[in-house]
């Protein structure tokens, strides 16, 4: 008789393939294909885990037990490694997330300049004033999940908020509520850099390496605006002031 | 003498549908590639050494030289060891440091810059496989690096046997999933090889023992970003601009209190009070009080440090680093404690666990100074911190548990009356009042 702990040929062991085994996978049949096209990517296969995981996301907007059980037999690896990766990273989520994600960023420099009021104000136009919603809840209508960032790369642009990763700059606790208020209509406000919003499950695609998908937009999301003022401020004055980086040699390379 | 602002990076930007193929072509992209082309490997990694390209990720490491650490195949002789083995190059676009945001717009506005320096260092270093590591986060940049790889691939840059070198190369956009500590290149490698975020101990380092165990280097975006100018331009070019063991052209991020924060690159070495000049000065006129070089990892600076020179080793003479040469700038109204608390927060929550001076340390240093903030703390909660940051310092896995303390020793170094007057104001733990109530104590 078998050992019930022997480790089997896939690194698990026999006891946790049989646990395995009995998850019901086939709500992924759909991605089978794009699971094997993100292998195919890497020299190795389990590079592939972190876009896999994002592709969990994309079927069932959060990393459930059966995501967890379709990576491990895509990749031929436990549910534990799976499960042990999932946890680690924040953009993995193990409650459903809402149709849409929104971000405000409450580090130091936002904080500084109003991202803690935004974010007060958010939890209490999606939960009520006696009950504010907390870090990744999600409203009773399903329409919105909310979560406190951490700095999110775009400091100059204080304070930020992202809706599904898309930026929304320079915020006030007004029109973060105004676009909290239109999410929730079923509208979709355009993000200040990026493309047109679609939803989080959408995003997830992206994020799974399928840029150009129609349901994040197709080619033409590429487009999106991006260079704010800010970026470009540097650029701009330099311009007007005809300063320059000294001329590159005619015979550059190799001096 | 240069200008004071020196645009080379950021001067691609300016342009309609600056992110596309044509528009970086127009201005002379992808001739460098050309050139690089035409150059034994090994001359570029010459070149890029000479021209003193340090990293613009953090630490400041010569870039030439770390891709001089790769073993490479004597002529004649059969490989051996890891230079037998593929190597590997790994783009660590993993933005997340407090206060950095120049790698952001610089992949939104213009990826075929990185692309270009992608493929150039692929060649010096003879690899055939390389990965952009981005920050899940930022999504349109995952988007335009996507389409960008794509249009390379169509323009015959990327693929096999490219222009008909017999040079092969591919490139993967690979976006993370949140996690700060995979800015950490170690723990960048074992996240992209499918696992947790988590550093490897070193040695082995990377250039020996990197992705899959084989040679690898991991550079930052705007440091590889770099690399096609130097070639274009060559390294006494590249050395016109900033000092002499920090050279170039930088992106400094400025943000916070300003009048007009952004990104302004110019020559390395440009202080603040000149930065402060260009960006139309202090918002409001509200004078200046704290400011980071290069990030929240970097220790804070004031109002007595706006003419050191923003380099690496001026930067390290004033009592700082470097770091992103991300210049978050506080005026007077902001509180240090209340600052150090919410920066000690972010470690908290992005210290991976792997080691315990780290996970405990930044637990219980964020724990303190929100019970200081609170106005609960005591003046014996000051000598704690810095004791805690004794022990986190230098005795952690990574840098991110000496980043952690930073904040903290160069805010009680330079604001302790504002750390010890939190403690004036402080209320009784209603505990200690009713113990004191009961025992009739006058205390």
């Amino acid at each position: 008789m078998e050992p019930e702990h022997a480790i089997d040929e896939a690194g698990g062991t026999t006891a946790q393939h049989a646990e395995l085994s009995r998850v019901d996978t086939s709500v992924f049949d759909g991605v089978r294909e794009r699971a094997a096209a993100i292998l195919a990517r890497y020299p190795q296969p389990r590079s592939a885990l972190l876009p896999l995981l994002h592709l969990v996301q994309h079927v069932e907007g959060h990393v459930s037990r059966a995501g967890i059980a379709f990576c491990a037999e895509v990749l031929e690896i436990t549910t534990a490694e799976v499960s042990a990766v999932a946890t680690f990273y924040t953009m993995y989520k193990r409650e459903p997330v809402g149709r849409h994600l929104v971000s405000v960023c409450t580090n130091t420099l936002c904080a500084a300049l109003g991202g803690d009021d935004i974010y007060a104000a958010v939890r209490e136009r999606l939960g009520g004033p006696d009950q504010p919603l907390g870090h990744e809840q999600t409203a009773a209508d399903g329409s919105v999940t909310i979560e406190h960032a951490e700095c999110l790369a775009a400091c100059d642009l204080a304070p930020v908020l992202t809706v599904d990763y898309e930026f929304f700059d320079k915020q006030t606790v007004d029109s973060a509520l105004e676009i909290i208020d239109a999410l929730r209509r079923g509208e979709k406000p355009h993000p200040t850099r990026g493309a047109p919003l679609t939803d989080f499950r959408s995003v997830e695609l992206l994020l799974a390496g399928f840029f150009d998908d129609p349901a994040v937009g197709g080619l033409e999301a590429v487009a999106g605006p991006s260079a704010a003022v800010e970026s470009l401020r540097g650029a701009r004055l330099a311009e007007e002031r005809g300063w320059t980086a000294p001329p590159v040699p005619d015979e550059g390379a190799h001096t | 003498m240069t200008d004071p602002l020196t645009p080379v990076l950021t001067k691609h930007w300016l342009g309609p549908e600056s992110w596309t193929l044509r528009h970086y072509t127009e201005l002379g992209g992808y001739s460098a590639l050309r050139t690089a082309f035409d150059t034994p490997p090994d001359d570029l990694v010459a070149l890029v050494k000479d021209a003193g390209l340090r990293g613009r990720g953090g630490a400041g490491f010569p870039t030439g030289m770390k891709w001089s650490f790769i073993p490479q195949a004597k002529p004649g002789e059969e490989p051996t060891g890891p230079a037998a083995k593929p190597k590997y190059l790994v783009i660590n676009a993993d933005e997340g440091e407090p206060g950095t945001c120049k790698d952001t717009p610089l992949m939104m506005a213009d990826p075929h810059s990185l692309i270009e320096g992608c493929i150039i260092t692929a060649y010096a270093i003879r690899a055939h496989f390389c990965a952009i590591y981005v920050r899940g986060e930022i999504v349109h940049c995952i988007r335009r690096l996507h389409a960008a790889v794509r249009e390379a691939y169509e323009a015959g840059h990327l693929g096999k046997d490219i222009h008909g070198t017999g040079f092969d190369l591919d490139i993967v956009v690979h976006a993370g999933a949140g996690a700060y500590i995979c800015g950490e290149e170690t723990a960048l490698l074992d996240s992209l090889e499918g696992r947790r975020g988590q550093p490897r101990l070193k040695p082995p380092f990377p250039a020996t023992a990197g992705l899959y165990a084989a040679p690898t280097v991991v550079n930052n975006v705007e440091t590889i970003a770099t690399v096609p100018s130097i070639v274009a331009g060559g390294k006494d070019w590249f050395r016109t601009m900033g000092r002499e063991r920090s050279p170039g052209p930088k992106i400094y991020s400025l943000s916070g209190h300003v009048e007009r924060p952004g990104q302004y690159e110019a020559p390395l070495g440009t202080t603040l009070r000149q930065l402060l000049e260009l960006a139309g000065g202090m918002k409001d006129g509200i004078p200046l009080k704290f400011w980071t070089p290069g990030g929240s990892s970097t220790p804070l600076l004031t109002a007595e440090h706006l003419d050191v020179p923003l380099d690496f080793e001026g930067a390290t003479e004033a009592g700082s680093m470097l770091g992103t040469t991300a210049l978050m700038i506080f005026n007077e109204t902001v509180s240090v404690p209340w600052a150090v608390m919410k920066w000690t927060e972010f470690y908290e929550h992005e210290s991976c666990g792997k080691c315990t001076p780290c996970r405990e340390g930044c637990y219980w240093m964020a724990g303190i100074l929100r019970r200081m903030v609170d106005g609960e703390g005591t003046e014996a909660d000051i000598d704690t911190l810095l004791d805690v940051c004794d022990n986190v310092l230098g005795r952690s896995f990574c840098a991110l548990g000496d980043g952690a303390v930073s904040p903290i020793t160069s805010g009680i170094k330079y604001f302790r009356d504002e750390f010890v007057a939190l403690c004036g104001a402080q209320r009784r733990h209603p505990e200690v009042e009713r113990i004191v109530e009961l025992s009739g104590a006058s205390a």
